[in-house]
């Protein structure tokens, strides 16, 4: 990362500092302090989206360390969120478990799953690996809805709201600030995990795993790490996700959504901390804005009226997606960096 | 017994349709190292297609047959020279994630158009019928089985005797030499595209006049990997070989354990059990390449 003028790093700790200079300290802190206040500012309805992006911002952290670091691709990251949530609702709802032991054991049991489904990444990859986690996908939703006993099959669950000491998370505003914290600290860990040594050896595999290996990384076990490690944050965000609803069911992980995880991967750029935010952010946005306009367009195309919403969302997101893919490939995150070099050097060009 | 040889028979018709959509998904394959991901959805417009041009416009069948040809060759010349072209020598992601997206983008148009109902034309399509020892085979069955050996026979043909078909493989294997030796690959390339809509659209048709289309048919086309990978990404004749496989054990696998289990749908999830089972233990498939990695 380039420094501002005039600033250079005169010790390791300053070289490995992720927040080096006072003004970072400040827009960092006056970013958070806006996060913690929106309640204050905004209705229930937007903090409903608030939420729901930073549910999906946790997930998107997992599939950014499998994918954007590791390489390893996965379309099954909605199977590994739908076993979070339902673990964490089954203990919740049928065995009375406390909604905080449940959120962890929902991590580990997706990272589990994680770790079975990882398994043939060793011999596989690419086009391969795409194919097997689209079969977990499916053989997660499959196992959950013949399980009727346990997880309520197709009719779903119940699933109560967390508490703690007597205080239920019921309003919009309180279960905001429990996402909120939880996706501050996610991003924290992703940050600090890519710049460990396992972050670095993930970093060698995605970029040619064949010379990782002659260099001497353990595939095998940094492979299974990065699985375990991003579906761990997809249980986590899957726990969340239907503790919010208050429900669990299959049609809330639906296969399509982790196509648009990875899709947010892309908008946002890969392997990086601030693409993932961007990612989710961007793709959130743009359904809402089709969720506003369809209603407009509806009433132009009185024919297409019924679909309009659902249809234009698709279209929309592919479209972003492809204009992406074609115009930009390294994702928001680029723009992101432009401009902070533009305000770096200003007024110079160089 | 007879219940055993049914679910066989009616199984070989599904795995007609498997073999269908993985021809035209390995078809891309070899010809520019593209994983097309939105196979699927060509046989799902292929099937609205036949409903707008045999249903809607009551033309005779031959007649939308050569329509929705038509239209199947403009979209695959669009998509390649749009969404493919600027993507060639892109990583593997990229190039998923784009079929992905346009599959995502033809689901909603075909939503947009043809409003996202189940449409079916029972009856439409000429109807031949055979019973073999007092098992009477559907005539679905027949015509798909006919259907896809003309396919496969004329897709041997044009890669074995034809300039062009020569110069798809060739294109497969290298695309620098290829270009050096004075062919243009962003031809072959767009005629690949253009074979493997063609071929979706007529597959479409078939699924269309047989069971009806609906928006969620291109799911189809993730099951119809399952086919691909047993039959080996790169051979044409395993595609055909692996969907009948598929196609049987699938649906007698159904027939025989939902009654044992509660909440059934075996045949959702056992095109995708075998494709584990395959990716584990045989990854290049029955009758693939292994390819040897080098740095």
């Amino acid at each position: 990362m380039s420094l501002p003028s005039g600033t250079f790093n005169q010790s390791y700790a300053q070289d490995m500092a992720i927040i080096r200079t006072k003004a970072q300290w400040i827009i960092l802190f006056a970013f958070l302090v806006f996060l913690f206040t929106c309640p204050l500012y905004f209705s229930d309805r937007i903090l409903t989206i608030l939420t729901i992006i930073g549910i999906t911002v946790i997930s998107v952290h997992g599939l950014n360390i499998l994918t954007g670091y590791c390489g390893q691709i996965s379309l099954g990251h909605a199977g590994f969120m739908a076993v979070g949530g339902y673990v964490s609702g089954i203990l919740c709802a049928k065995l009375g478990w406390s909604f905080w032991a449940a959120l962890p054991t929902a991590g580990l049991a997706a990272g589990i799953a994680g770790l079975i489904f990882g398994l043939p990444s060793l011999r596989i990859k690419g086009f391969y690996l795409i194919m097997a986690t689209i079969a977990a996908h499916f053989i997660i939703i499959w196992v959950i809805l013949q399980l009727y006993n346990v997880t309520g099959g197709a009719d779903g669950l119940a699933v109560p709201r967390p508490e703690i000491g007597g205080f239920v998370f019921k309003s919009k505003a309180s279960y905001f600030y429990l996402v909120m914290v939880i996706a501050c600290l996610v991003t924290f860990l992703t940050k600090n995990i890519a710049r460990t040594r396992a972050g670095r050896a993930f970093i060698a595999i995605r970029d040619n795993d064949l010379a990782a290996e002659v260099m001497g990384i353990n595939l095998w076990a940094y492979k299974l790490l990065a699985f375990f490690i991003g579906c761990v944050f997809a249980g986590v965000a899957g726990s969340l996700l239907v503790h919010y609803i208050a429900f669990a069911s299959v049609d809330q992980f639906p296969f399509m959504n982790s196509v648009w995880y990875l899709g947010m991967l892309i908008v946002g750029g890969m392997g990086s901390t601030a693409g993932a935010i961007f990612g989710a952010v961007s793709l959130k946005l743009l359904d809402e804005l089709v969720t506003i306009a369809g209603p407009a367009l509806a009433a132009i195309f009185p024919a297409i009226a019924a679909q309009a919403a659902a249809s234009l969302s698709l279209i929309m997101r592919g479209l972003v997606i492809i204009l992406f893919l074609i115009f930009e490939p390294r994702g928001l995150h680029h723009w992101w960096e432009r401009i902070k070099a533009y305000y770096r050097l200003w007024p110079f060009s160089y | 017994m007879s219940f055993f040889i049914q679910l066989v028979v009616s199984g070989f018709a599904l795995g007609m349709v498997y073999a269908l959509i993985a021809i035209g998904f390995v078809i891309i394959l070899k010809c520019s190292q593209a994983f097309n991901i939105a196979q699927g959805q060509f046989v799902m417009i292929g099937g609205y297609l036949g409903f707008t041009f045999l249903v809607t416009f009551h033309l005779p069948v031959w007649a939308s047959i050569l329509a929705a040809i038509a239209v199947a060759i403009v979209m695959g010349l669009l998509i390649e020279r749009l969404t493919l072209r600027p993507l060639v020598g892109k990583p593997v992601l990229a190039i998923i994630m784009m079929t992905i997206a346009l599959g995502a983008i033809l689901d909603g148009l075909a939503t947009l158009i043809w409003g996202g109902e189940y449409k079916t034309y029972h009856g439409v399509l000429p109807t031949l019928s055979l019973s073999i020892g007092g098992i009477s085979v559907p005539s679905e069955t027949l015509i798909g089985v006919i259907v896809a050996i003309v396919v496969v026979a004329i897709l041997m043909i044009i890669f074995r005797y034809t300039k062009s078909g020569l110069a798809m493989m060739a294109t497969a294997e290298d695309e620098q030499v290829v270009q050096s030796a004075g062919i243009r690959v962003t031809t072959v390339y767009a005629l690949s595209w253009v074979i493997a809509c063609v071929t979706g659209v007529i597959s479409g048709i078939l699924l269309g006049g047989v069971s009806g289309v609906m928006i969620p048919m291109s799911e189809i086309g993730l099951k119809a990997f399952a086919v691909v990978l047993l039959g080996g990404i790169d051979s044409i004749g395993g595609a055909i070989v692996a969907g009948i496989i598929l196609g049987v054990l699938e649906n007698v696998a159904a027939g025989y354990l939902d009654p044992l289990l509660s909440g059934g749908g075996v045949a959702h999830v056992f095109p995708f059990i075998v494709m584990i089972i395959v990716l584990i233990f045989r990854p290049h498939g029955l009758f693939g390449l292994r390819r040897i990695e080098r740095i």
